[in-house]
């Protein structure tokens, strides 16, 4: 057995939540330097299988809250992003990517046309580097960083329920929606989205008003507090990238399978960082892809397991791998050459040194149950 | 006999012959184990060696083994139910059972109530 996780030092940040969670009897561990629940005492099997049935209530105050505004900020932004900016209605949200000139991905992040401003959501680890991108490269738009601002997220088959007691209206935003709402009486940004492949809600509030609306919810019998292990497995069994692991500056949009996130328009004119290396690999295919794999046995495979063809030539590596609660087994997902991505393809895992069999295979492993409306 | 390792194994000494699992402090800390990966009949062990890997849902962790020996068996049962390491630790949840070659490596082990003061240290 190895040594205890590493401890909780001081000089890590911590969320408007902190207190909550310690007094939920969490689990803490250092992440994108903050101090972040991994689980609480129910622990990360029976984490997961609540969000997948009931309602999860999630920390992600630590990802980056920024808004842009200015009459020029759609348009601006689709200098730094493949997505169709222009293209995104009052109200509605939209999946992108920051790439970078060699047609790599910088951040994965979350775009909803809020009104007067679009409202961005950017992974932990990137923001302070994506603010300053967006400060380089956004003349004339107002970059307004709202890093000091709480976010919760409500995921699961009945958040819909729950948060229309305390935030009427709710219930009719579809997926990839936002509004301005009120939950539970404080002013609060509110998107149908999330990470776990269910229906569900991510909250914005303010700070000092987190704590009493995380509460709030739990004291719902439906809702429980998941930590970020379990965030893992449900974001990996939606078929979900995980920035730094399943997506990165040596991967592009087309290889990680990302292309549906690049509108028609956008793919003809091009006019964002790296657009040659899209257009190229959406015209002659890229040299690998981005593909579920599942184990045919019981062994899960971690983050840089080999990928081997049935000859033992190495073909690619797994990028994200575990347990499937929901599933009952090991699932995958990770890079092989294109000529191995068709699912179905017989593939092996070297795991500790042994190949095991294991099989190409669709995502997502647990279907997607988002509210279509 | 029952001894403990730093590394949070334990082994119960019958004779010449251990039985080696971890903890329940130790699988307290995993969290559910998902998978196990217990030795063959027959490997040759050295104390301090990867012998087994235990899994959660999160992340892989080897199990080291306490004493040089060879392994006798390793428990099948945990390949079709591993939270027995969850449930019964020290009991059902057994991970192997090896032929202790070196016996006076058992005395650099630590007793239950040295374990346990080891544990109190560790906060």
């Amino acid at each position: 057995m190895p040594a205890d996780p590493i401890p909780v030092d001081q000089d890590l940040l911590t969320t408007p939540l902190d207190a909550l969670h310690r007094r939920l009897g969490a689990k803490m561990v250092p992440f994108a330097g903050y101090a972040m629940p991994v689980q609480y005492p129910a622990g990360v099997l029976q984490e997961h299988q609540w969000t997948r049935q009931s309602a999860g209530l999630f920390d992600v105050s630590h990802m980056g809250q920024v808004r842009l505004s200015g009459s020029n900020a759609a348009e601006a932004l689709e200098r730094l992003v493949p997505g169709d900016i222009q293209a995104l209605a009052p109200g509605r949200q939209r999946y992108t990517l920051f790439t970078n000139d060699a047609g790599g991905i910088l951040d994965d992040l979350m775009v909803t046309h809020a009104g007067d401003h679009l409202y961005l959501v950017v992974n932990a680890a990137c923001k302070h580097q994506d603010l300053a991108h967006l400060q380089a490269h956004l003349e004339g738009v107002t970059i307004t960083a709202a890093f000091d601002r709480a976010l919760l997220a409500l995921q699961g088959p009945e958040a819909k329920a729950v948060m229309a007691e305390l935030a009427p209206g709710s219930e009719a935003l579809p997926f990839m929606a936002g509004a301005a709402l009120s939950v539970a009486g404080e002013p609060c940004f509110v998107t149908r989205s999330g990470y776990t492949g269910e229906d569900g809600f991510e909250i914005s509030i303010a700070a000092d008003a987190a704590a009493a609306l995380a509460e709030r919810l739990l004291a719902d019998p439906r809702v429980k507090p998941i930590g970020l292990g379990a965030r893992d497995s449900l974001r990996l069994e939606a078929g979900l990238c995980l920035y730094g692991h399943d997506i990165d500056t040596t991967t592009s949009p087309i290889e990680a399978g990302l292309a549906w996130t690049i509108s028609k328009r956008r793919r003809a004119e091009g006019g964002y960082p790296g657009a040659a290396r899209v257009a190229a690999e959406l015209a002659s295919g890229p040299t690998r892809r981005r593909v579920g794999i599942r184990p045919e046995d019981k062994a899960p495979a971690r983050e840089g397991t080999q990928v081997l063809d049935s000859a033992g030539a190495t073909i690619g590596t797994i990028t994200s791998g575990g347990f499937g609660p929901t599933v009952g087994g090991p699932v995958a997902m990770g890079y092989v050459t294109a000529a191995h991505a068709t699912p179905g393809t017989e593939v092996q895992l070297l795991i500790r040194g042994t190949p095991r069999p294991a099989r190409v295979v669709p995502m997502p492993f647990a279907p997607h149950r988002y509210h279509r409306g | 006999m029952l001894k403990f390792s730093k590394d949070h194994e334990w082994i119960r000494v019958d004779g010449s012959v251990g039985t080696v699992g971890i903890t329940a402090y130790a699988q307290s800390q995993l969290g559910d184990v998902v998978f196990v990966e217990v030795p063959a009949a027959g490997k040759a062990l050295q104390a301090g060696q990867d012998a087994a890997v235990v899994e959660s849902v999160k992340a892989a962790s080897d199990v080291y083994s306490p004493v040089d020996g060879t392994v006798i068996e390793g428990n099948g049962a945990l390949s079709d139910t591993p939270e027995l390491v969850n449930e019964d630790p020290m009991g059902e949840g057994w991970f192997f059972r090896i032929s202790i070659s070196n016996p006076g490596q058992l005395g650099a082990l630590m007793d239950e109530e040295a374990y346990a003061a080891y544990l109190e240290e560790l906060g």
